[in-house]
């Protein structure tokens, strides 16, 4: 019977990943991580891509990790654990292997919505039986602070620098998670470890699953967000409040949204806790704030209203109930 | 840790010794420290679920004194704790005082 999510419960568990590890005081990253191997009943194998979480917790000759992990690349997580997946299957098929074990790959934005995208996608296209956590904290942040296509629109960056000529990032996000969810894979979901009752059921049902699935986590990075160190999880409960960050899950392709803030604050709540944002708070950058605004309306409108469809379709609440 | 000269060194950098970064001091990053104060303490065990270093210890869910060997003391335990009637139940002291 699995662990009930209730942290009484969970904290009898054995942490899987230990402290001494060299991530920046007060990542956000790490608090993800735990979660989600806490949330685990089964063993893991796990692969993971280069980027902060992977450098930061294998420092040679320690490994924080205490479940088997490998790392090969930046650019091929999903590749790896796919592989080392597809061993396993053929190794219970001759009988080599009887215990059940589930594959986990992690990744940053960078090495997920950029560099890895092709590898990851083969692997959900493949239909590997594997979970792919991307942690987003919005920037190549290990190589100090490069743009990444999950840079929010307006952030300040050493590759997009706010000054006379751009104003931080000129483009918008791409929204990852619904490209996963095009690929029609039996498990996509978004969350944040502020929600941690939310994150952990997603690592569960992605899981059970028996097939891929992939789950985006906000991960809040201080050094490249220009936060203090105690406010990670803060940070995250605003950007689901602001609608900047919608948790949302698609189960067998049907979209419901898990969290619709009683109130929905205006973005601004979120860019102004953060130093990448100062320069779009000048008094000659409205159209910036406005335009923020915009594009968090826009991905918010088009979730809310294709889980009404989803809704409409099967007969539940919209909240899936 | 007594390094391996490169003979010793298992091919293909293995770590054969599962999570021993445990034996990695990083307390010493502490700018500040973060105190518990028991008598304030709903053992919510929010500070445990939102540290990011582990360093939260409990024990037959009660928590337990902070691993200062590992607390980098980002005080994200101090910001979530609810505390008991508006007080909180971890505090956050400069280090070296
Ligand atoms: C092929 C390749 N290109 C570049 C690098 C250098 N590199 C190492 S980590 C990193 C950034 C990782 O960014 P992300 O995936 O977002 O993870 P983060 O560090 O932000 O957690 C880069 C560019 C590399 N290791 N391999
Ligand atoms: S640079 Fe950012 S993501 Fe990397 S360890 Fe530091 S806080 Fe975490
Ligand atoms: S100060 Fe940070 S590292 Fe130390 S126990 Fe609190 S949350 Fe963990
Ligand atoms: S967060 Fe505060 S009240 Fe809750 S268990 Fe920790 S110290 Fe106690
Ligand atoms: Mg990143």
């Amino acid at each position: 019977m699995s662990t009930p999510l209730r942290l009484k419960e969970l904290s009898k568990k054995e942490d899987l990943l230990t402290g001494g590890h060299r991530m920046c005081a007060g990542c956000g990253a790490p608090i993800a991580i735990r979660q989600v191997l806490l949330a685990a009943d089964v063993p893991l194998v796990a692969a993971n891509a280069t980027g902060c979480l992977e450098v930061s917790t294998t420092i040679y000759p320690y490994t924080a990790w205490k479940i088997p992990w490998i790392h090969s690349a930046f650019e091929n997580a999903a590749a790896t654990i796919s592989g080392v997946e597809a061993m396993y299957k053929a190794l219970k098929k001759k009988g080599k292997i009887d215990r059940k074990i589930k594959f986990i790959a992690f990744g940053g934005d960078g090495g997920t919505y950029d560099i890895g995208l092709q590898s990851l996608s083969g692997a959900m296209e493949r239909g590997h039986d594997m979970v792919y956590i991307c942690y987003d904290n919005g920037a190549y942040m290990n190589t100090g602070i490069q743009r990444s296509s999950a840079t929010p629109f307006g952030a300040n960056t050493t590759t997009c620098p706010a000054g006379r000529v751009i104003h931080g990032k000129p483009q918008k996000r791409k929204n990852l998670t619904r490209i996963m969810a095009a690929h029609d894979i039996p498990y996509v979901a978004q969350t944040t470890p502020a929600h941690w009752r939310d994150l952990m059921t997603k690592v569960r049902k992605a899981l059970e699953v028996d097939g891929p699935a992939f789950i985006n986590i906000l991960a809040p990075c201080n050094r490249g967000w220009r936060t203090p160190t105690n406010n990670a999880i803060e940070l995250c409960r605003i950007a689901a409040d602001t609608c900047f960050w919608p948790l949302y899950e698609y189960e067998n392709g049907k979209l419901t949204v898990n969290y619709k803030p009683k109130e929905k604050k205006p973005v601004t709540d979120f860019l102004k806790t953060q130093g990448r944002f100062k320069h779009l708070f000048s008094p000659d950058s409205k159209d910036l704030l406005k335009q923020a605004q915009e594009n968090t309306d826009h991905e918010w409108d088009k979730l809310l209203r294709e889980a009404a469809c989803w809704a409409e379709e099967t007969g539940t609440t919209e909240e899936g109930k | 840790m007594k390094l391996k000269g490169w003979k010793e060194l298992e091919i293909g950098a293995i770590i054969p010794e599962a999570g021993n970064a445990e034996q990695y001091n990083t307390g010493s990053w502490r700018a500040s420290r973060p105190q518990w104060i028991e008598e304030n303490c709903i053992q919510c065990l929010f500070c445990w679920i939102y540290c990011p270093d582990s360093s939260v210890t409990v024990k037959d869910s009660k928590r337990g004194e902070f691993d200062y060997g590992h607390c980098k003391g980002c005080g994200v335990c101090a910001h979530e704790c609810p505390g008991k009637k508006g007080k909180k139940a971890i505090v956050m002291v400069e280090e070296g005082n």
